[in-house]
């Protein structure tokens, strides 16, 4: 066999294993895909949205806990999207050149993996201990610690994608260094740093760990912050590991609607990305 | 341009024709007022040292080119006169660069201030992203509080200098960045003029644009003389000699020879510039 003959026949290989990965991840999310669609578009009835979570054999919905999910995730995002710019921007345009700075992109690499139900504890002992009992407002810090770290990186990343001359330009024309970043700087990355939002939102949507310890669950509905808050992720995990077979449907019910919003999140923060990319 | 002209009776037979300097009023030390005075300034990223003692007097009213081989230390000269160069840690000036008389790389300027008054424009154009009219009453707003139509009145004014008005006027409300190349230069040379500063840095301000928006950049130039003390940074000698009335050569770092550019182009006293600009190196 001529070298040449060799190293076709390595390219087919590695070529064929690689379609072969990819068909096996394809096919994994699919069928995901096809068994939520399959077992939970049938839970999603009139009652859905609006009956709160049964008691077994009863009929309901999951409106309580799709309430619960959306204002914790919206609370953590409104707390931790400051945060989390703030911070990036110190990291990109303040902090270069410092000593301080590359400790804290350390620290908040570490935030970024750390596991989901070592903040819940920490949080659970941080204000629920404290507290007395459980609540929508530990819960909603819990999900805005994992927020941060998220939002730190995707803002540091996008403000350093945006060319020195820009700075430069601005601050020729005598711009104080914060009305830099503000009025031009951040125009610049924007559709970047809300991709980035996007992405944080769409990891908190389905996580349930932090909120194991934190909001805990309520049967009833609760618009009550300082109380246990039912939330989809806690619920599809009672739910589903029910014997109840109404209850199980219903969390097929929650997990098809979890995993479509996140997926549309993610379309939409892809769609940013794209439309930030062509302004030059 | 009839400007290239080979005379028969050169001292050498040169390799490249001459840019001859074009004809202008002589400028003398006695109609000319010195805006910028610079006494042996060094300047150093980290250890290298880029400028090796630089001494020269910027005229007011008056363009002053800065010409030479790349990494000479003409555009890093531009830098300190703004100070822009402490953006960046480990660049260093040493030396007096006097503004009217007062040395700006003292401690305990303000900056801001600073630059407000010494406008720069950058080789590549750099509009910011907003509208055309933001663009330009971005550096307006920072220092004076106008009303909508005195800030309108002087956007206006300052696209009419930099000869962009007729072309911008029905879009003002679009994005700076939807602008050609050389409309976006006339857009920062519009942004740099409209703060109403004294001094203009132009570091290469045509290099990145085709003839045409060239040749209106330098219009621009020989129109805005008038009102300021330009320094112009330029790789292209025949825009050296076209738009300016002093020329500096540039040589690793030290001022090898500065005279006003009729001078430099007609009877250089050194032979690295009699080189240089007859296209032997660089």
């Amino acid at each position: 066999m001529t070298l040449y003959e060799r190293r076709r026949v390595g390219n087919v290989i590695a070529l064929t294993l690689s379609w072969i990965a990819t068909a096996v991840g394809l096919v994994i999310l699919f069928l995901i895909l096809w068994t939520l669609l399959r077992r939970g578009f049938t839970a999603i009835g009139p009652g859905f949205f609006t009956q709160m979570t049964p008691p077994p054999g009863s009929r309901g919905g999951l409106a309580n806990a799709i309430y619960g999910s959306l204002v914790m995730t919206a609370v953590a995002t409104l707390v931790g999207t400051p945060v989390g710019v703030l911070t990036g921007t110190y990291l990109a345009e303040f902090g270069r050149g410092s000593r301080v700075a590359p400790i804290v992109r350390f620290v908040n690499d570490i935030l970024l993996s750390a596991p989901s139900i070592i903040i819940g504890l920490f949080v659970y002992e941080l204000m629920v201990v404290r507290m007395g009992h459980f609540s929508a407002w530990a819960g909603s810090v819990a999900l805005a610690i994992i927020v941060v770290p998220v939002v730190v990186r995707t803002t540091e990343d996008m403000l350093r994608l945006v060319p020195g001359s820009l700075r430069e330009a601005a601050i020729a024309l005598g711009a104080p260094q914060w009305k830099v970043t503000v009025s031009v700087i951040y125009r610049a990355a924007l559709q970047g740093m809300l991709t980035g939002v996007m992405l944080a939102v769409a990891r908190i949507a389905g996580e349930t760990a932090p909120l194991l310890f934190t909001a805990l669950n309520n049967q009833f509905w609760s618009t009550n912050m300082n109380g246990p808050m039912a939330n989809l992720p806690y619920v599809i995990f009672q739910f589903a590991l029910s014997p109840y077979a109404d209850w199980q449907q219903l969390a097929w019910g929650g997990a098809l609607l979890i995993t479509f919003t996140i997926l549309l999140l993610n379309i939409l923060a892809r769609f940013l990305a794209g439309w930030s990319n062509r302004t030059p | 341009m009839s400007e290239f002209t080979v005379t028969a009776d050169s001292p050498r037979p040169p390799t490249l024709p001459r840019p001859v300097a074009r004809p202008r009023e002589p400028a003398t030390a006695t109609q000319t007022t010195p805006k910028v005075v610079i006494k042996d300034v060094h300047f150093f990223y980290k250890k290298y040292e880029a400028l090796k003692g630089i001494s020269l007097a910027l005229q007011d009213k008056r363009v002053t080119a800065f010409i030479g081989p790349s990494g000479c230390g003409k555009s890093t000269l531009l830098r300190i006169l703004n100070r822009i160069y402490e953006l960046y840690p480990g660049q260093r000036a040493t030396g007096e660069v006097l503004v009217d008389g007062r040395n700006i790389l003292e401690p305990g300027q303000d900056l801001n201030l600073l630059r407000a008054k010494i406008g720069m424009v950058f080789q590549k154009p750099t509009p910011f992203p907003m509208s055309i009219y933001d663009n330009i009453a971005f550096g307006i707003r920072l220092y004076e509080k106008l009303s909508p139509g005195e800030l309108e009145a002087r956007v206006e004014e300052a696209l009419h200098r930099a000869a962009l008005w007729d072309e911008v006027k029905d879009k003002l409300r679009q994005s700076g960045l939807s602008l050609s190349g050389g409309q976006q230069q006339r857009l920062c040379i519009a942004r740099a003029i409209a703060v109403k500063p004294e001094i203009l840095l132009l570091d290469e301000p045509a290099s990145a644009l085709d003839p045409i928006s060239t040749q209106r950049v330098e219009e621009l130039i020989a129109e805005l003389k008038s009102d300021y003390c330009i320094a112009l940074v330029t790789h292209n000698m025949q825009q050296a000699a076209r738009s300016s009335d002093f020329t500096a050569f540039m040589y690793l770092g030290e001022l090898v020879e500065f005279s006003d550019t009729e001078t430099i182009f007609t009877h250089p006293k050194e032979r690295r510039t009699e080189d240089y600009i007859t296209g032997r190196f660089g």
